[in-house]
């Protein structure tokens, strides 16, 4: 079987994308593609299954807290829009390239579309974005906490989130601590 | 989702203590009728390696489904970094996959280095690929021997954790700690080799591809383990992929990928080793692709031994900003003590920018994500780590095995909840 030619995904997004590609950018060699919040499952669908693309399998999503000062209009430095962003790690096992399509949220109410649909993997990624970054995936199947318990107040891995000093909760004293954490709270 | 009340948060506790409401969707509708049965494995069923809950949803003794619960051993650490300088991290993350800590080390060391630009000298990267492979045996004994007990064949362990021990012996020689070494540091390793260290390399690759066949001997002919690992747990190349799964589980199912081989690091491309291959994607194939890597692991120990006793020079950047200067300079140069002094208190100031690097650790692909600040604390880092996505496939992988086959399936893909739960 003939394998077609690798494509620049940059411009092969762009192609049918055109202004949802918000910006690209080149760092240490790895390839950024920053695309509109709702298009994000289409445009990694397209990734997925185009050939000369095949970026075949998610390697990771994280996502990133630009607070306090780091994101919005009076932020100078790289092209950050809103406070949230999450990033999608694809890898093309056939071209042996890696790329990032990362998409920003809002810091009111952070939404994103779920890539469930896309890929199986991001059940998980996307269940721990939202537990522990408090971003809600849209339309996904299993919006469950995976690693704080059922009942935890608020997103630890927000930057405004305190580190440390935590009193470890019990039934009895669990009103008492949330008494003193109003910014915790969703 | 989070319920934010205090009453929301009896309510939650009522609702997982007698209803089945929160699981609608989750366990067939026959669950909530009564018609199949639900019942819980773990946390602390020995055969879940750590901490895992899982909700097994059975018909008869058929598994309908399974519900991971994982969160039990999460720690912080990703949250606990973005308040360390970048060296002070490392230590951290020695404590994800415990059973293999160096590997830990080289994701973290590896996206630092790609964050900062920074490059390893040789023999730094000599070292490191000693102790990957190394730390490779290490964790594969450790399953060999768990995963055979989880299978009633209880005398491997023994034997299995009494060559980890020689494993640890060397490592506590490089860093000074069994497991828990740090060694492998941003811009090299710690230390370099001591003089004894090669000798014991040495000794050690001489007798362990016989314990390797002694191992085999125990169990790959075995009737009862054949029985128990073959046509079990089958992983399909195109469920393995989707659900991101590395490592020995993907590349049982036969698809060639390695990253030591599609995008090596730390000079694994001058090395002649070869990547076995599955053809079934069943219990047994993983078990056969981790002894055949024992092997591989012993010929690229082979190739390193002997480059020890030629490649010399520093074992760690030479560059202080980023890495400390020697220790004898300290006496002789105001610059190395005010380096010295800077990276101890301070550390050093990385882009405000993102990467993401990768390698194979011994059960898959380990990615680091670091979005550094400006500053000498990264914004956020996140490690990809391969137990998380193999536990998130196992509802699928289950799906139709029995409930004896899933301690198999478990064993077989390998996770450590260290890992996953981070």
């Amino acid at each position: 079987m003939e394998i077609p030619a690798a494509r620049d995904p940059v411009s092969a997004a762009r192609e049918v994308f055109g202004d949802a590609i918000l910006r690209v950018k080149e760092f240490r060699g790895e390839t950024t593609i920053v695309v509109e919040a709702l298009r994000l499952p289409e445009v990694l669908d397209y990734l997925r299954v185009s050939a000369g693309l095949v970026y075949n399998m998610l390697s990771d999503v994280s996502a990133v807290d630009y607070h306090p000062q780091d994101y919005g209009a009076g932020f100078s430095g790289d092209y950050r829009p809103e406070r949230f962003a999450v990033s999608y790690h694809i890898l093309s096992m056939l071209y042996n390239r890696r790329l990032r399509v990362k998409a920003f949220a809002a810091e009111a109410d952070p939404r994103l579309p779920t890539a469930t649909v896309v890929w199986p993997s991001a059940n998980w990624l996307e269940r721990e974005i939202a537990d522990m970054m408090g971003i809600v995936f849209e339309g996904h199947p299993d919006p469950r906490r995976l690693l704080m318990p059922d009942d935890w107040y608020g997103h630890p891995h927000r930057r405004d989130y305190p580190l440390g000093k935590e009193t470890v909760a019990f039934s009895f004293n669990e009103a008492e601590i949330s008494k003193h954490k109003p910014f915790a709270s969703d | 989702m989070a319920v934010a009340t205090q009453e929301g948060s009896v309510e939650a506790q009522r609702r997982w203590e007698g209803s089945l409401d929160h699981l609608r969707g989750l366990v067939s509708e026959r669950a909530v009728t009564g018609e199949t049965m639900l019942l819980n494995m773990g946390p602390h069923h020995p055969s879940t390696h750590g901490v895992l809950r899982l909700l097994l949803e059975l018909d008869g003794e058929q598994i309908v489904t399974c519900l991971p619960d994982i969160g039990f051993l999460h720690t912080g650490i990703e949250k606990s970094i973005e308040d360390k300088s970048y060296e002070k991290a490392l230590p951290l993350t020695d404590r994800m996959d415990y059973l293999s800590p160096m590997s830990n080390n080289m994701a973290y060391a590896a996206a630092v280095e790609k964050l900062l630009d920074l490059d390893v000298p040789e023999r730094g990267q000599l070292i490191r690929v000693v102790c990957l492979e190394l730390a490779r045996c290490a964790s594969h004994l450790v399953w060999l021997g768990t995963h055979a007990i989880d299978m009633g064949a209880m005398s491997v362990l023994l034997y299995a954790f009494r060559e980890r021990e020689r494993i640890l012996g060397m490592f506590e020689m490089l860093s000074g700690q069994r497991m828990m070494g740090s060694y492998i540091r941003p811009g090299g390793v710690w230390r370099d080799v001591p003089d004894d260290f090669l000798p014991t390399l040495k000794g050690f690759l001489n007798d362990f591809p016989a314990k390797v066949d002694d191992y085999e001997a125990l169990l790959t002919q075995n009737p009862i383990w054949k029985d128990r690992a073959q046509g079990v747990g089958v992983i399909e190349p195109d469920v393995a992929l989707a659900f991101g799964m590395t490592g020995p589980a993907l590349r049982g199912s036969g698809v060639n990928w390695d990253l030591r081989k599609a995008q090596p690091y730390s000079g694994y491309e001058t090395y002649d080793f070869s990547v076995p291959l599955g053809e079934h994607g069943d219990v047994y194939d993983r078990y056969l692709i981790r002894i055949q890597e024992f092997r591989e692991s012993m010929k690229i120990l082979g190739q390193a031994a002997a480059r020890l006793e030629t490649v010399k020079g520093p074992y760690r950047s030479q560059n202080n900003k980023y890495c400390p200067p020697l220790r004898s300079e300290l006496g002789q140069s105001m610059e190395a003590v005010i380096h010295h002094f800077k990276l101890w208190t301070y550390g050093y100031d990385a882009p405000d920018d993102e990467i993401y690097s990768a390698i194979e650790s011994p059960r898959g692909e380990i990615g680091c994500y670091i979005h550094g600040t400006g500053a000498n604390k990264p914004r956020r880092v996140h490690f990809k780590t391969p137990s998380f996505m193999h536990i998130s496939a196992l509802p699928v992988v289950s799906r139709g095995y029995l409930l004896a086959d899933m301690v198999a399936i478990i064993g077989s893909v390998d996770i450590v909840l260290g890992d996953c739960d981070r």
